[in-house]
């Protein structure tokens, strides 16, 4: 008997059982649903948070000079913490150090910011983030200036009050109104907008367009850093082993003018976007052991459904598979069309879930900020999971159907 | 012997049924020629059924020999014995044993699909044997929407339908009321006219009467073996 023939039967069986065959199915389809969308939403989570954090937050291959981590993840004990805040900050000499004498070519930018209000005429924007800093800024976090420009090395030098603001700033305090060239208040302090940055979008929810970027050297840095010193000094490389090298660069230099000994452990923290991500890597690796629990426990009650539906299906249909056996049927006829039987009513299953996975992948992705991406890989897992259950499921049923005496099954009632 | 289809030499068939040992068969030795049309016939429990079972490739001896068109069947393993039921051998049973879901088409189809013929042969093939039972006009009929007589001619076709050396039919009037019974003893009459060998067990005088050999078996044991009227 062929293939196609058993999996023909299967079809006419489960058509006559729809009912039966419904309730074996439902186990593998939630199952294999589970793997679509929660395999689904990670990977989303995971290309939203890479995007976010390494490449909007941090910067692809880049990293901050810092006191301490600025994203802490885990438990940090009090005396931890604390020693943290004894070491000394980040100076502007310290960067002018680092930055003059690193070998490895990377952009460099002195780095503060704050929480303050911008006004403009009678409007006003309260928790912008201001920051300081230097014209590498644009470069190495990739701002794309929508209007105006941005500001030069000599407006650096020379303390120039002007200002590049965020979109969302702009549509605050200029609805409607060309900001370039006006006059805002930044805590008392004026300024002149020059340019606006591109508009970059939210994370978790939080817009990343809430902020003004000034000259670090401007008046308004006595808004946000005392005197001399920085938030960070942010360096990026051209790419990932050069970063790697810089950061070692980075490492000795300031180990070298801190005069550290070699038994002392680092008193300034570097910050990395993959030291960032640490937490996520965390949540995601619970989720990648947790994910295949899920799976597998719906699976195996789905193998059990199916097989104890098979059992009974067998029993039911003994008469059946003793005529089968009277016209000819081999054993293995009879084995392949339960076990064909077991692995459509599975693989069934497993379409359905697919289907109620990536529906539920996609309603996540409309009502949430997650791009949950189906991933191809899962549904083949999902497909060959749902074929694999059926199969296994049915061994043994359809072995105690083979195996049947065609005299006694004949003569079941 | 040549034209033996069916050779049985002592056979033998017990069952133990919890302590007690049942003989079924004893020592039955019997030989049906090529297109004879053989009833056997006996009281319940002489042990016909468990004949016509064993030469049907259904049930084993426990002794014995059975040769089938020169093959010895009871040496046979289980794949072989699937095999010659599919080919060697035409079941009728009293009960029909159609499948209740499947078409009468596809009732019959059912042996060449074990047979492994293609579907379009095997359309063509169980078409012409339910035309030979005179149900071409019946053939997307389910069993339940047929009388007992055209089940019966269902089952006949399907038995036909791999051009059997034997036709074996157990009780095949048993649950059928006179009027029918005759209708399918017309079936048998004329299979048997067109060169089929036929066994059938039955326990009445007048439906064993249409065969030409008569074999009477008593507590396992052949006890008469009559020739009723001159071979065809």
């Amino acid at each position: 008997m062929r293939l196609i023939e058993a999996i023909r039967m299967a079809f006419q069986m489960i058509r006559a059982q729809k009912l039966k065959s419904f309730f074996s199915l439902i186990g593998v389809l939630i199952g294999v649903m589970f793997l679509i969308a929660v395999w689904s939403i990670v990977s989303g989570m995971n290309d939203y948070v890479e995007d976010r954090i390494a490449n909007r937050l941090i910067g692809a291959n880049s990293f901050q000079l810092r006191q301490r981590p600025s994203i802490t993840t885990g438990n940090i004990t009090r005396e931890e913490w604390l020693s943290w805040r004894r070491r000394p900050r980040v100076t502007v000499a310290d960067a002018e150090y680092v930055a003059a004498r690193i070998q490895t070519p990377v952009r460099t930018a002195k780095f503060c910011q704050d929480r303050v209000s911008i006004s403009y005429g009678g409007k006003t924007a309260k928790d912008i983030d201001l920051i300081g800093t230097e014209p590498e800024y644009f470069n190495i976090r990739d701002y794309a200036i929508t209007s105006g420009r941005a500001f030069t090395v000599q407006e650096m030098r020379a303390a120039r009050p002007v200002l590049v603001i965020g979109d969302l700033l702009a549509e605050r305090l200029f609805e409607g109104v060309d900001p370039i060239g006006k006059a805002v208040n930044v805590g008392g302090i004026h300024y002149r907008v020059i340019g606006v940055v591109e508009k970059q979008g939210t994370a978790f929810g939080i817009s990343m367009d809430k902020f003004a970027i000034m000259p670090y050297t401007s008046q308004g840095r006595r808004l946000i850093c005392p005197i001399n010193v920085l938030d960070e000094l942010l360096v990026k490389a051209d790419n990932p082993t050069s970063m790697v090298v810089a950061m070692n660069e980075v490492e000795a230099l300031m180990r070298g003018r801190r005069r550290l000994k070699p038994d002392q452990e680092n008193n300034f923290f570097l910050q990395t976007a993959e030291g960032a991500l640490e937490g996520w890597n965390k949540v995601s690796q619970y989720l990648s052991i947790g994910l295949p629990l899920l799976v597998g426990i719906s699976l195996v009650v789905g193998g059990i459904v199916i097989m104890n539906i098979m059992l009974m299906s067998v029993t039911e249909r003994t008469r059946e598979i003793g005529i089968r056996k009277a016209l000819g049927a081999k054993r293995s006829d009879i084995l392949s069309q339960f076990l064909v039987e077991a692995a459509t009513v599975s693989t069934i299953g497993a379409a359905f879930g697919i289907v109620l996975g990536i529906t539920l992948a996609m309603v996540v992705r409309a009502l949430s900020p997650l791009p949950a991406v189906v991933v191809p890989m899962s549904i083949a897992l999902g497909v060959s999971l749902g074929m694999l259950v059926g199969i296994v499921a049915g061994v043994y049923p359809a072995y105690r159907a083979a195996k049947l005496d065609p005299i006694v099954a004949l003569r079941a009632e | 012997m040549s034209d033996c289809v069916i050779q049985t030499l002592d056979l033998t068939r017990e069952y133990v049924l919890g302590s007690e040992r049942i003989h079924a068969l004893r020592d039955v030795t019997l030989a049906i020629r090529r297109n004879e049309y053989v009833a056997i016939m006996g009281p319940s429990g002489s042990g016909k059924s468990t004949l016509l079972n064993v030469i049907g490739c259904l049930d084993s001896p426990t002794a014995g020999e059975y040769w089938l068109n020169g093959q010895e069947v009871s040496r046979m393993g289980d794949l072989a014995l699937a095999r010659v039921r599919n080919r060697e051998i035409g079941f009728v049973f009293q009960t029909f044993n159609l499948l209740p879901r499947a078409t009468a088409l596809h009732n019959v189809e059912l042996p060449l699909v074990y047979g492994g013929n293609t579907s379009r042969e095997r359309r063509h093939r169980a078409g012409e044997a339910l035309e030979r039972v005179g149900l071409a006009d019946r053939m997307d009929h389910r069993p339940n929407e047929l009388s007992g007589g055209q089940r019966q001619r269902v089952a006949i076709a399907r038995a036909l339908v791999t051009q059997p050396s034997i036709l074996l039919a157990d009780e095949p009037t048993g649950n059928l009321d006179s009027g029918t019974s005759h209708e399918i003893m017309q079936v048998f009459h004329r299979l048997h006219a067109d060169g089929q060998t036929i066994v059938l067990v039955t326990h009445e005088l007048d439906i064993a009467a249409h065969a030409e050999r008569v074999v009477t078996l008593r507590d396992g044991r052949v006890a008469t073996d009559e020739r009723t009227r001159s071979a065809a």
